[in-house]
């Protein structure tokens, strides 16, 4: 075992395959681990994390808790809502008044594109960016990554097409880098309106309709449509984007081939998935979840290991 | 640096076979006992343990684990060298058992701290026992013991014991090398 490329996790972009490889192998030994009837670890008994998120969460920061707390590490947490950011005080300040407790890593959310580089950049602790805007979310891509490992065998060769607000999406680029990265073929199918604009340059293919997408694929990521992130409307309807875009159990059935259905969560039954489509047994959720956990005990452990 | 050669292929042998004898004399059938060879390096010697008992001794269903210690050692972020993790496979319960450990060489006693913690994840066993091939007696920082040895050896801290084993390195033997 060799050890990670950087010293932070910023994005995907930012890491290498044999960085992903490593997080991957370290990541087995973790889910064995959290499998056991004591799912605990001493690693990171003299490590202490804050997680700093400015924006809302619920399975990021509770996969990341638990992770950290099953590696040991003391954790604090807090979010913007109940704190001094809503009087005025900068990020930086915000986060040197937390280093000055003594702690070892930073694990941000933030709405702001490159948040997580900029504090890299003046700040004295690990960084870990737990999506920054519509820029990354390099743990959620390497999980997804992780997840069609587990079922397919190996990412490389292997179809996957990214359904739904592009646009919107830290997941989308992350995901793309890294499966990319991996020897993936990745297509993107949404609405024109979601989709960004010169996309093709990142090496992907844009499919509009989403039948022929889904016959092409081995795996479809479903994402959710961001409706807190919309200013004005970019489809006619939610009705209309289900009918369009919404993925049923009759149109599942009716490929030729069993794809594997993903969703980096929360869920909006109905309008990206159907409930049948999310609870059927080509849908991998639950194990993106799970395996949420070891793929973050696995980058926390990697990096906590460079911390001097 | 030049090596000297501690045990051969034929003395190995006979100390497995010894060691296996004195296993029986304590565990009997190992109806409630379970062997654990401490990853990397202590897998070798346990399955070489275990297939002697079967095969030999005629002794059946001999549970083996392997417990991986990197995640417990207390040298994190302390070495220059990054940890290196195996796998852990303990497919039975550890509650109210008699665990054996097998490594292929006592040192320090600090690895065999890491698996007295380590191995609390799977139960708590009624005893443990520890059985290695070489003991470095003067080198212990804890105070560790093992209740069964192949060999004592006196090595000083430069000297460094190398076990080799057929499936690995192509021969069985022991060796003391001067680095």
């Amino acid at each position: 075992m060799s050890e990670l490329s950087v010293n932070h996790l910023l994005g995907i972009k930012y890491i290498n395959k044999q960085d992903i490889d490593l997080i991957f192998e370290t990541a087995d030994h973790f889910k064995e681990v959290i499998n056991r009837p004591i799912k605990k670890v001493p690693s990171l008994r003299d490590i202490t994390i804050a997680n700093i998120f400015f924006e809302n969460s619920t399975r990021t920061k509770l996969s990341f808790e638990l992770a950290q707390k099953r590696l040991s590490a003391d954790v604090i947490s807090f979010s913007a809502a109940q704190s001094s950011v809503k009087k005025g005080e900068t990020l930086i300040d915000t986060v040197n008044n937390i280093l000055s407790m003594k702690v070892d890593m930073v694990v941000m959310r933030h709405s702001n594109p490159g948040a997580a580089h900029f504090l890299s950049q003046n700040v004295k602790a690990s960084i870990v960016n737990a999506g920054d805007g519509a820029h990354e979310h390099p743990t959620q891509a390497l999980l997804d990554s992780y997840s069609i490992r587990e079922k397919l065998g190996d990412v490389a060769g292997k179809k996957v097409v990214i359904v739904g607000d592009i646009l919107h999406s830290r997941v989308a680029l992350s995901n793309i880098y890294a499966l990319q990265m991996q020897g993936a073929q990745v297509k993107v199918c949404g609405p024109k309106t979601l989709i960004p604009r010169y996309i093709e340059s990142l090496g992907v293919t844009v499919e509009p309709n989403l039948r022929k997408a889904l016959e092409w694929c081995d795996v479809a990521n479903m994402l959710r449509v961001q409706n807190e992130r919309m200013d004005v409307n970019f489809f006619p309807s939610t009705r209309e984007y289900a009918q369009q875009y919404g993925l049923d159990k009759t149109l599942l059935d009716s490929l030729n081939k069993e794809i594997i259905i993903m969703h980096p969560g929360p869920i909006n039954r109905g309008v990206e998935i159907t409930s049948d489509v999310a609870d059927s047994k080509q849908s991998v959720i639950l194990n993106q979840v799970e395996n949420g956990v070891a793929i973050r005990m696995a980058v926390i452990y990697l990096l906590a290991s460079k911390i001097q | 640096m030049s090596q000297k050669i501690l045990l051969t292929s034929k003395e190995v042998n006979i100390i497995l076979h010894r060691l296996a004898c004195q296993l029986i004399e304590k565990h009997l059938d190992f109806s409630d006992t379970i062997l654990i060879g401490i990853q990397p390096r202590g897998t070798f010697l346990a399955e070489r343990l275990k297939d002697l008992l079967e095969k030999e001794y005629n002794i059946s269903k001999i549970a083996l684990g392997y417990l991986d210690i990197t995640f417990f050692r207390d040298d994190f972020r302390r070495t220059n060298k990054p940890l290196e993790a195996n796998k852990t496979q303990i497919d039975f319960i550890v509650e109210n058992k008699k665990v054996v450990f097998i490594d292929d060489v006592l040192y320090t006693g600090r690895s065999i701290r890491s698996a007295l913690t380590a191995i609390q994840s799977f139960g708590r066993p009624s005893e443990i026992e520890l059985l290695v091939l070489i003991d470095r007696r003067f080198s212990r920082h804890l105070p560790i013991q093992p209740d069964y040895r192949g060999r004592q050896v006196d090595a000083i801290n430069d000297e460094k014991v190398k076990v080799c084993w057929v499936e690995q390195d192509g021969e069985d033997a022991v060796y003391l090398i001067n680095k």
